[in-house]
């Protein structure tokens, strides 16, 4: 089943291997359904994991995959947000459409900006990546004519889903709404890892310097990579637009974009479901220790961030895979 | 007459007041095993880079066949078939090494943009891979991560890696650097194994391996040609004697 058993001699076998379904991920999956049943009173935080959860997801994918760190990508999740706010505003209020044009117009965005981003590394990337998002939190601060400035994006009326469910105070209606985006963007962004140029974007980020070698257009790979990620970035901030039925500039602010490098470093980056598991983690921890103490909050995210980042460098689900070999291999 | 299989003319390359390639004219005929020798610093890798294109030329031209090559970038230069290897492995140590060589397929075959489908759809991809490895003997070890196997079978991976994008032309650059002798034998064994229309230039600096495996040798001090012919002709002349067997010369 895995390489620890007896050497395979077809490599076939081995390559299905690793892109089968795991039981523990089924269970996964399974377990998203529980806040219905076990806390409904709990479902607008749930369906605020699940937008976290796609907005990490979107991040891994030129993170964890392809190495490109960004420190902006609230730039494409506010983009998103606003383009479905302003829609449904506008008396265009049917979700589904919506969500399409959030996504389509952060899509555009990632495109037009990624001729920009692939041509700098390191440092330099980080404060292009900062800088671009610098300029659309200015941006929709001064043009409160259409963003609503400082106070918000108001006003936004959602037409029932399907034409059908309405959006309702408890939550039922979002979280499931958000959940099957999160799930159905999931099953594209692993087809996307296991395919060719899944594959490509690894060798990107094991070694850029070897990729012209055997006759890869790097850059060109970058570029659409980037462009797909701020993609889904936009289909979460949209998702937040409509579920909550309202934009705060906040979307896309510096704090939104550090955050949710954060939940992708505590889960573990590059690895599909570390996105998921450290939007969670952030998310209840966040909820549950500013009822507590509000203030005190990041105190105990600055204790969490070192100690994962000092003792598990592939943050919590590294560390548990490291952890189950070991248990294994005894 | 067959065009030879890659040519340069009149190459330059200096970095600021350091010249580290002037007048750089060679001919490498299809099929031919050639060696690149000269004392450290002598432009070997340069000469490498330059023709590859990680590296552009002040001066001179580079043709593959008879392409004017000189414009194109290195993946290009790849696609058309100049191919090289690294003396510092240049690999993907947390790829193994079948995922490494058949992302080189999938390259070559133009397929490695596609991301609805899925790696294990391409077959035939997937098996050419696989046979690139065995026929270097990396079948058993090839579901490890690159930086888990042993020096030697790493400094083979470099070579599938190439041979993955099915070159014309191969530039290896001191393959068997920091192989323990009895092995860098049988790395060079494999490399002589190599189909014989694919061209080859090696940078070695072992003499013994030098003359055993060129067909043809290339001396190059301070940034030029000294001299080049057959294996006989260089270990006659006194002056590659004087500025390179005599003071490098491995019993």
């Amino acid at each position: 089943m895995d390489a620890k058993s007896p050497p395979i001699a077809d490599p076939h076998a081995f390559l299905a291997a690793q892109v089968r379904w795991r039981p523990i991920e089924i269970a996964f999956w399974l377990a998203t359904l529980l806040p219905f049943v076990l806390s409904p009173s709990y479902l607008v935080l749930a369906s605020h994991v699940a937008i976290a959860a796609l907005f990490a997801l979107s991040l891994d994918l030129i993170l964890g995959y392809a190495g490109i760190i960004s420190l902006g990508h609230a730039a494409f999740f506010g983009f998103g947000a606003y383009t479905a706010g302003i829609l449904a505003k506008a008396g265009w209020g049917e979700p589904l459409s919506g969500l399409a044009g959030g996504a389509c117009a952060a899509l555009l965005l990632g495109y037009v900006t990624s001729f920009i981003v692939t041509r700098v590394s390191h440092l330099s990337l980080i404060m292009v990546t900062l800088g671009i998002c610098l300029l659309f939190y200015e941006g929709a601060n001064r043009m409160g004519w259409l963003t609503g400035g400082d106070d918000g994006l108001q006003g936004v009326v959602m037409w029932p889903l399907l034409g059908r469910f309405d959006f309702d105070l408890y939550g039922y209606v979002a979280y499931a709404y958000a959940l099957v985006a999160l799930f159905v963007s999931f099953l594209a962004v692993r087809r996307l890892i296991h395919s060719p140029f899944g594959l490509s974007l690894r060798g990107i980020r094991e070694n850029v310097r070897r990729m012209p070698a055997i006759g890869a257009p790097t850059r060109r790979r970058l570029r659409t990579a980037y462009t797909i990620s701020a993609g889904f970035a936009g289909l979460a901030g949209a998702l937040l637009a409509q579920t909550s039925q309202f934009v705060a500039l906040e979307v896309l602010s510096f704090q939104r974009s550090a955050e949710i490098l954060v939940m992708l470093v505590l889960g573990g980056a590059g690895r599909l479901y570390g996105g998921l598991v450290g939007a969670i983690i952030f998310m209840v921890a966040r909820d549950q220790l500013a009822d507590m103490n509000p203030q005190y909050w990041y105190f105990w995210l600055g204790l969490l961030l070192i100690t994962v980042v000092m003792f598990l460098p592939n943050g919590i689900l590294g560390g548990l895979a490291q952890l189950l070999a070991r248990w294994r291999a005894s | 007459m067959i065009a030879p299989a890659l040519t340069t003319r009149g190459l330059d390359k200096s970095f600021g007041s350091l010249v580290v390639a002037q007048g750089i004219a060679l001919s490498l005929p299809v099929g031919a095993r050639y060696a690149l020798i000269g004392p450290n610093g002598a432009g070997k890798t340069t000469l490498i880079n330059l023709m590859t294109g990680m590296l552009r030329p002040n001066g001179g031209q580079i043709y593959l066949g008879d392409e004017d090559i000189t414009p194109l970038a290195p993946e290009a230069r790849v696609k058309r078939g100049l191919v090289r290897t690294f003396q510092i492995n240049t690999l993907f140590p947390h790829l193994n090494a079948l995922e490494a060589v058949t992302l080189a397929v999938c390259e070559r075959r133009g397929v490695a943009g596609t991301w609805w489908r899925r790696l294990t759809g391409y077959k035939d991809a997937v098996d050419e891979a696989y046979a690139v490895l065995a026929s270097l003997m990396l079948a058993d070890v090839c579901y490890r991560p690159t930086h888990e196997l042993a020096y030697g079978q790493q400094r083979l991976v470099e070579i599938a890696l190439a041979l993955a994008t099915r070159p014309k032309v191969l530039l290896l650059d001191e393959p068997a650097a920091g192989v323990p002798r009895d092995e860098s034998a049988q790395l060079f064994a494999a490399i002589a194994g190599l189909p014989a229309d694919i061209t080859v230039l090696f940078i070695e600096h072992d003499m013994n391996l030098v003359f055993r495996f060129a067909s043809h040798i290339i001396v190059m001090v301070g940034g030029r040609i000294l001299l080049e012919g057959s294996p006989s002709q260089i270990a006659a002349d006194a002056r590659v004697r004087e500025v390179y067997l005599g003071t490098r010369h491995h019993g």
